[in-house]
């Protein structure tokens, strides 16, 4: 059994060829590859997330760089999590993560089915379709506060000149009913187009012989695709939807320039009232424990959804 | 295979389905057409009501957008004579005189920086521990590799209160050198991860036939493997570059006056009344380059997202 | 180290030159919210870099940012402003945690004295601890929450009979708040030259600062008080009082009947949008706003009326302070030379071409002159509302305490969510919080 990279290569090369090999062992070339990476990661990642944990179990305000540091075991944590504005900021995240990935699933599937239809020209239009997952969503997101004005914005018009309501009447970002749905509705127009590219793939992985063979047994359209297409596309959707998890439960520059947690903190989501713990009011060791506590769940729900995932996958 | 297949969708079947996604295209991109419109109206329209579609169109946006202003009285207007040139003729319409360049030019310009650099350098070292992921035994090999991925799972704001503390310790605050090397770290995982998948699909054979000819393990990696991963590598450079160049939320924490990029800035540009057309040509500006980015170079990057995503 | 080390040496170095030449030039960068005043000082500062052969240069962030931007700044040592012209409640945490240099000796070298600063923006701008000699910044733009109204529509005689036959009193500038209300209500869904106008815009937004310093602005006169004036941050029944729950009631009660559709979250730029454009007829902002509506082609020229914050219902009448004061960034390697440039600012005759370039200036040699209040046709209501003003929490912790009254403010007067009562006593409850944590109390 060879275990070192060298031991192999020599073992899948003849000895005559691998006294050849010159230079630096594989070993060596190895680690020198791989180790600016992980010093890298470790000194932007790891380091910060051990001092966040130590942080997070301390007073310290980053503001008062010369304060006297008091340790306050886990006070910080029973703080958050016997909050009940932190509880309303879930809420909210929940709203937000539950409606945004259910509408862009099944958009963003319908969209890859009718693409998959093959009519000319599908990929050009595919492409003007993923424009705007491309772009910067703080950017995008500041402009969309224009187009929901009352007056004057484009959405609202929209609005009224299908349904008739008054443009003035109703306000996408100051309303505490409408305020959730106006970033559900930003969010889903951008990343829309990120699921039903996952779910072309998905689709265009499906080999035609199984339609053929479906046909020669009769099965109708409805019956294929709830024994073929759905079936096999499951593994891919449950792909976009964890990674539309993750993203939407980090979610922070489109919401924040869009509403800023706005009206009251109806659309205040969890990296939003991070953010105003961390670095409004500077309760850095509160705010430590806060990330911890998010990391946490975003890790222990990742798993869950990941074995569930591979479950499919076995299928 | 030619001719009738029972797979291929019906020509009826095919319209209607290019219908509404051509429907749904169109609706997708309005808000888009609306942000480049906007930038050439004046701001009295772009706040009319209804909504103008037909308009005059101005270069007061991008006046506006690359100048700071500063109101001058009547006689001190009259006093200065007719107006050299024609942005200030715009200008002078307002009551106003320019001052100065606005800051527009120096933000876009740490974007190019930022970006291009966290991109040059998150692809090298990513390339370089991809190719050992791909080829060697690492020890812990599949650890590490869930390691690298799980770090894009903190959201930004939580990495950012340790990172501020690090970087004010260090000097690296509001630097380039500090974002270059801060978007590195985040966009290192998705380039090890994409560029290893590239890296497996090239065969090993190629590489032991150049080391049976007496090249050395890195000669082999660079005069072989490195061409064959060209493409992957280039497509791996426009999505770390998209990143870096979209990125605002470290952005607005850990820069301030040497080293902010666009997107935090771009925001901001509403100074006193807000001024929408200026806002947009901003936008424009710096939305632009990545949409015709993503409509010239369509078929890498498609590929890209989707498999990057399904790879895992 | 060794690059920082290098620099401090050469900034140690550039100082001592200057302290031996007078003449070394410097680059110098002063920071600032990006509005109307700021573009005014870039003109002004144009005599110093003449006199001084310094060179100057500025860092403007737009309001929603400037706090969150600039503190940002402070907190972590940043050597980007030399000058900075923070706002008025920084001047705890900046003085406690030494971002600005202490002023004392150097007032009293160049023979500046505070006691010729308007006395208000002496207290609100410079002093940490409040009401001690102890000053870290020269008071550089005196402001004040005030309220502009379109005199043009409040001369309509058909307007002027209508109000008077509803109400019973003339249609003028409102002298108390509730004759406020009527007015807004008044003109709320008008039809006027056919646009529909709105009766007021006010501040709501929810980011910064906005609905706290508008909703301040009523709740002062209703009888809210910080804290018990005999014992320093007792603050119930001073902060949850019946009249401040009233107030913050009327401040709902005025958000609820009397702004433009869509006014949820809207701080200066908003009303400066709303009175600019012919939507409203009355609009609380900062005095800083008023030189630009009197040069403004749909509101100038006269159309524009201005008074100070009306009295309360018990004839109790205050005003929030706004307004900032200039210092010396303590992480600044130029030290010298941005102490010259205030020394060259606290000149009467800069202060006065201040005045008349827009700059509301604090200096009473100005402000106190007799053709001042015929200057400019707000000059007299700046005085007015000057005299009766009140400021915000100046603590360390001040952003902690403003974060928290944001929320309250906003989930009440906007959201709509509980009663005021319930928003002030969950404001006490947040506060002393803070200051518990703080070890104040």
């Amino acid at each position: 059994m060879s275990h070192t990279p060298i031991e192999r290569v020599a073992a899948s090369t003849p000895p005559a060829i691998a006294s050849r090999v010159r230079g630096l062992s594989d070993r060596t070339l190895a680690w020198i590859f791989v180790a600016p990476t992980i010093f890298l990661l470790l000194a932007v990642n790891i380091f910060p997330l051990v001092w966040t944990i130590r942080l997070s179990l301390t007073n310290y305000r980053a503001n008062r760089a010369g304060a006297e540091l008091e340790w306050v075991g886990l006070r910080n944590y029973t703080r958050i999590l016997t909050d009940p504005d932190i509880w309303q900021t879930m809420q909210a995240t929940a709203h937000f993560l539950i409606w945004t990935i259910l509408l862009q699933v099944l958009i963003g599937f319908t969209l890859a089915w009718l693409i998959n239809r093959k009519f000319r020209g599908n990929d050009l239009w595919t492409t003007i379709i993923v424009l705007p997952m491309m772009l910067s969503p703080a950017v995008v997101g500041n402009f969309w506060t224009f187009l929901y004005q009352p007056q004057i914005g484009l959405f609202n018009y929209a609005v009224s000149f299908v349904t008739g309501i008054d443009p003035s009447s109703f306000s996408m970002i100051g309303s505490v009913e409408l305020a959730p749905w106006a970033i559900v509705i930003v969010d889903t127009w951008m990343w829309t187009p990120f699921v039903m590219l996952i779910c072309l793939a998905g689709l265009r992985s499906i080999p035609d012989y199984i339609y053929e063979a479906a046909a020669i047994d009769r099965a109708s359209p409805w019956r294929q695709f709830w024994t073929i297409t759905l079936p096999m596309v499951l593994p891919f959707l449950m792909l976009a939807v964890l990674f539309r998890g993750i993203e939407n439960f980090k979610m922070f520059d489109l919401v924040v320039q869009l509403t800023g947690g706005g009206p009251g903190s109806t659309t205040e989501l969890t990296s939003i009232n991070l953010k105003r713990e961390a670095f409004e009011k500077w309760r850095t060791g509160y705010a430590s424990a806060y990330a911890i506590i998010l990391f946490v769940t975003v890790f222990g729900l990742a798993s869950i959804y990941v074995k569930a995932l591979n479950k499919v996958k076995e299928r | 295979m030619s001719g009738y297949s029972i797979t291929e969708p019906t020509p009826r079947q095919k319209w209607i389905a290019g219908t509404l996604v051509v429907l749904y295209a169109l609706i997708t991109i309005l808000p888009l057409l609306w942000i480049i419109a906007t930038g050439f109206k004046s701001p009295a329209d772009a706040i009319a009501y209804p909504p103008k579609v037909v308009f005059d169109p101005t270069l007061e946006g991008y006046v506006n957008l690359f100048t700071t202003r500063s109101r001058a009285t009547p006689e001190a207007l009259e006093a200065m004579g007719p107006p050299e040139t024609w942005y200030d003729g715009i200008v002078r319409q307002y009551g106003m005189v320019i001052s100065g360049p606005s800051r527009y030019g120096e933000r876009f310009l740490n974007s190019v920086v930022i970006g291009f650099g966290s991109t040059f350098l998150s692809v090298f070292l990513g390339t370089l521990a991809a190719y050992a992921f791909s080829r060697f035994k690492v020890p812990l090999k599949d650890d590490l590799l869930f390691f690298i991925l799980s770090t894009r799972m903190m959201p930004p704001i939580a990495v950012a209160i340790p990172i501020f503390l690090m970087f004010r310790t260090l000097g690296l605050s509001d630097t380039h050198l500090g974002m270059i090397l801060l978007y590195t770290a985040v966009n290192i995982s998705l380039a090890v991860w994409l560029l290893k998948g590239f890296i497996d699909e090239i065969p090993r054979e190629y590489e032991e036939a150049a080391l049976i000819d007496g090249y050395t393990r890195f000669q082999a990696f660079y005069k072989v493997v490195l061409p064959q991963a060209a493409t992957g590598i280039a497509s791996t450079a426009i999505f770390c570059l998209i990143f870096a160049w979209n990125e605002y939320a470290f952005a607005v924490l850990l820069t301030s006056g040497q080293a902010q990029t666009a997107p935090p800035f771009i925001p901001t540009i509403i100074g006193v009344g807000k001024d929408w057309p200026a806002v947009a040509a901003g936008a424009t500006l710096f939305l632009l380059p990545v949409m015709v980015f993503t409509i010239l170079l369509r078929k890498h990057l498609l590929r890209g997202i989707t498999f990057g995503a399904v790879r895992k | 180290m060794k690059t920082k080390g290098l620099l401090a040496v050469t900034g140690m170095a550039a100082v001592a030159g200057f302290a031996a030449t007078g003449a070394q030039a410097e680059d110098l960068t002063l920071c600032w919210a990006a509005w109307d005043p700021a573009n005014a000082l870039v003109e002004l500062s144009k005599d110093f870099e003449a006199q001084s052969g310094h060179t100057m240069h500025f860092e403007f962030v737009p309001w929603p940012n400037f706090a969150d931007r600039m503190l940002n700044e402070l907190n972590s040592g940043g050597q980007l402003c030399d000058l900075m012209i923070g706002d008025s409640q920084w001047i705890g945490g900046s003085a406690e945690n030494g971002h600005y240099i202490k002023l004392n000796d150097f007032f009293d070298a160049n023979g500046i004295k505070m006691d010729d600063f308007i006395d208000a923006t002496v207290t609100g701008y410079s002093e940490w601890p409040k009401n001690t000699p102890n000053y870290w910044a020269l008071p550089a733009f005196g402001d004040v929450v005030g309220w502009t109204y379109r005199k043009d529509w409040f001369e309509r005689p058909e307007l002027m009979e209508e109000f008077k036959g509803k109400y019973g009193y003339d249609l003028a500038a409102p002298k108390t708040f509730a004759e406020l209300k009527d007015i807004a209500e008044f003109f709320q869904n008008r039809d006027i030259d056919g646009k529909t106008v709105y009766g007021a815009s006010i501040y709501t937004e929810r980011g910064s600062e906005g609905i706290t310093m508008g909703a301040m602005d009523v709740l002062y006169s209703f009888g809210f008080k910080y804290e018990n004036p005999d014992k320093p941050y007792d603050m119930e029944g001073f902060v949850n009082s019946p009249g401040a729950v009233a107030g913050l009631e009327y401040y709902k009660a005025l958000y609820d009947c009397c702004v433009p559709p869509g006014s949820s979250n809207g701080y200066m730029s908003e009303g400066i949008d709303a009175f600019k454009s012919g939507q409203v007829a009355m609009q609380m902002n900062f005095a800083f706003t008023w030189p630009g509506f009197e040069s403004d082609a749909n509101v100038g020229g006269g159309k524009t009326g201005y008074f100070a914050n009306p009295a309360g219902p018990d004839g109790e009448q205050f005003a929030q302070l706004g307004g900032q004061g200039i210092s010396v960034v303590s992480y600044s390697t130029k030290q010298d030379a941005a102490l010259e440039y205030i020394k060259w600012f606290a000149q009467p005759d800069v202060q006065a071409k201040w005045w008349q370039m827009g700059g509301f200036s604090c200096l009473k040699a100005v402000t106190l002159a007799p053709d001042f209040p015929a200057s400019q046709p707000y000059a007299q209501t700046f005085l007015d509302s000057m005299a009766i003003v009140k400021d915000f929490w100046a603590e360390p912790s001040y952003a902690t305490l403003l974060q928290d009254t944001q929320k309250r403010f906003h989930d009440y007067v906007v959201a709509g969510q509980g009663t005021a009562q319930e928003a002030l006593d969950g404001l006490v409850q947040d506060w002393t919080e803070t200051f518990e944590d703080d070890g104040k109390l």
